[in-house]
């Protein structure tokens, strides 16, 4: 069996749409409005998710017949919390403006839903190459659905992307003012509930009830 | 008088003007799942307030003697250097796993009622950001003692709470208004709570 074999590409595509993590699975839904102010945020917080998740579902499946079933989820923790820690050392190292935005929230990807929730159901029960799959994937499903909220809410928002001004100064002085709502947290949760809208619009099956 | 004061201002801070769920989105995960009926999300969020109040106040003391830059100068001269803020994350997580297992064992033993309505939330609690969260707060914002600590905790989890407790109680009544099938479920939940985002940005205004 390939690694690039039909049912491996399923593991990365259907998060994306059908099985997304956000929107259908509802996980990880704390990080992802959190972070989305700003785009390059979004980006790294994606990374530094996209890198535990890999790691930690591989690690874990590697595990998965020694730990014993009673101990799992302390012990999914621990790798986990020792792989955040790694992730946010980097990130001290090499983007310390853009840690110092996340603040917590690189933290909290220890309790990322979407982490605990892929090592239960996939990396318990599924060796280390379809583990790893199945964390890229997931980590990919969570990462549009962050840069699309956090493109929204700092073209509207700031009136720049990834930090560069995209609206010019002569529309300021002819009036146009940015939405400072679109920077306050409960404009994600619009962003997002729209984002679902659509979603479920165009794929009946997903309407519930 | 002073203190008394102090610690009022962080109390209704942390449960209104910094809620959790609505500046933060902490606990959104659980906050969706499990806010479909109010008995169940008033257990939940009992169990948070609980946990929440035992586990900010345990980390303080291991971050105000083991963990901060020269934390462990208590243990001679020679210990004055060491900064262990980096292993914050695993230490915090420890404890909150192991709290909430001592806390599900003693309920267990001594009010078994409780247990019994706690029972199949207080493991889930471990994973609950709120928890971390606060206790990433705490660190973050210095707090000047275990006072202030257990005070931020309590609020925090009272402002947990209130917001599950009052999302439950509308999804209760949407039951039966007749909104947009693609927006049915999660899609109406995430709205109404942005709608109570907004409402909760109104305390922002109180100087306190």
């Amino acid at each position: 069996m390939s690694i690039f074999s039909a049912n491996n590409m399923k593991l990365i595509t259907n998060p994306l749409g059908r099985q997304n993590p956000i929107t259908l699975q509802v996980l990880g839904i704390c990080s992802a409005l959190a972070v989305t102010s700003k785009v390059k945020p979004a980006f790294v917080m994606t990374l530094s998710v996209m890198a535990v998740l890999a790691f930690a579902n591989v690690i874990v499946s590697l595990l998965r017949n020694t730990i014993p079933s009673r101990i799992r989820i302390i012990v999914q923790l621990v790798v986990v919390a020792s792989l955040v820690i790694l992730v946010d050392q980097v990130l001290k190292a090499y983007v310390y403006d853009v840690s110092k935005q996340l603040s917590v929230f690189v933290g909290l990807i220890i309790t990322n839903c979407i982490i605990m929730g892929r090592l239960e159901a996939f990396a318990l029960g599924n060796k280390p190459g379809p583990a790893f799959l199945d964390g890229i994937g997931n980590a990919l499903g969570y990462g549009w659905i962050l840069i699309v909220v956090a493109i929204v809410r700092e073209f509207f928002g700031s009136g720049s992307l990834w930090g560069y001004k995209l609206i010019p100064e002569s529309f300021y002085e002819a009036g146009y003012m940015d939405n400072g709502l679109m920077i306050l947290p409960p404009m994600a949760l619009f962003i997002v509930g729209i984002i679902i809208w659509v979603q479920r619009t165009k794929d009946k099956e997903l309407i519930e009830e | 008088m002073d203190m008394l004061e102090n610690l009022l201002s962080i109390f209704v801070k942390s449960i209104f003007v910094e809620n959790m769920v609505f500046a933060y989105f902490f606990g959104m995960c659980s906050y969706l799942a499990v806010s479909k009926t109010v008995k169940t999300s008033a257990g939940l969020g009992a169990a948070v307030i609980f946990v929440l109040a035992i586990t900010v106040p345990v980390n303080y003391l291991l971050n105000e003697f083991v963990l901060k830059p020269g934390a462990l100068e208590w243990m001679g001269a020679d210990y004055a250097n060491v900064d262990l803020s980096f292993l914050s994350f695993i230490i915090f997580i420890a404890v909150i796993a192991s709290m909430v297992q001592l806390v599900e064992m003693i309920v267990e033993k001594f009010a078994p009622t409780l247990y019994a309505q706690l029972g199949i939330f207080l493991p889930l609690i471990a994973v609950n950001c709120a928890i971390l969260g606060a206790s990433l707060f705490m660190q973050q914002r210095d707090y000047a003692n275990i006072g202030e600590a257990t005070v931020f905790g309590v609020g925090s989890g009272i402002g947990w709470f209130l917001a599950i407790v009052g999302i439950a109680a509308i999804r209760e009544k949407i039951k039966y208004s007749n909104v947009p099938a693609p927006l049915r479920g999660l899609g109406i939940t995430f709205i109404i709570t942005g709608l109570m985002g907004i409402a909760f940005m109104s305390f922002a205004g109180v100087s306190l």
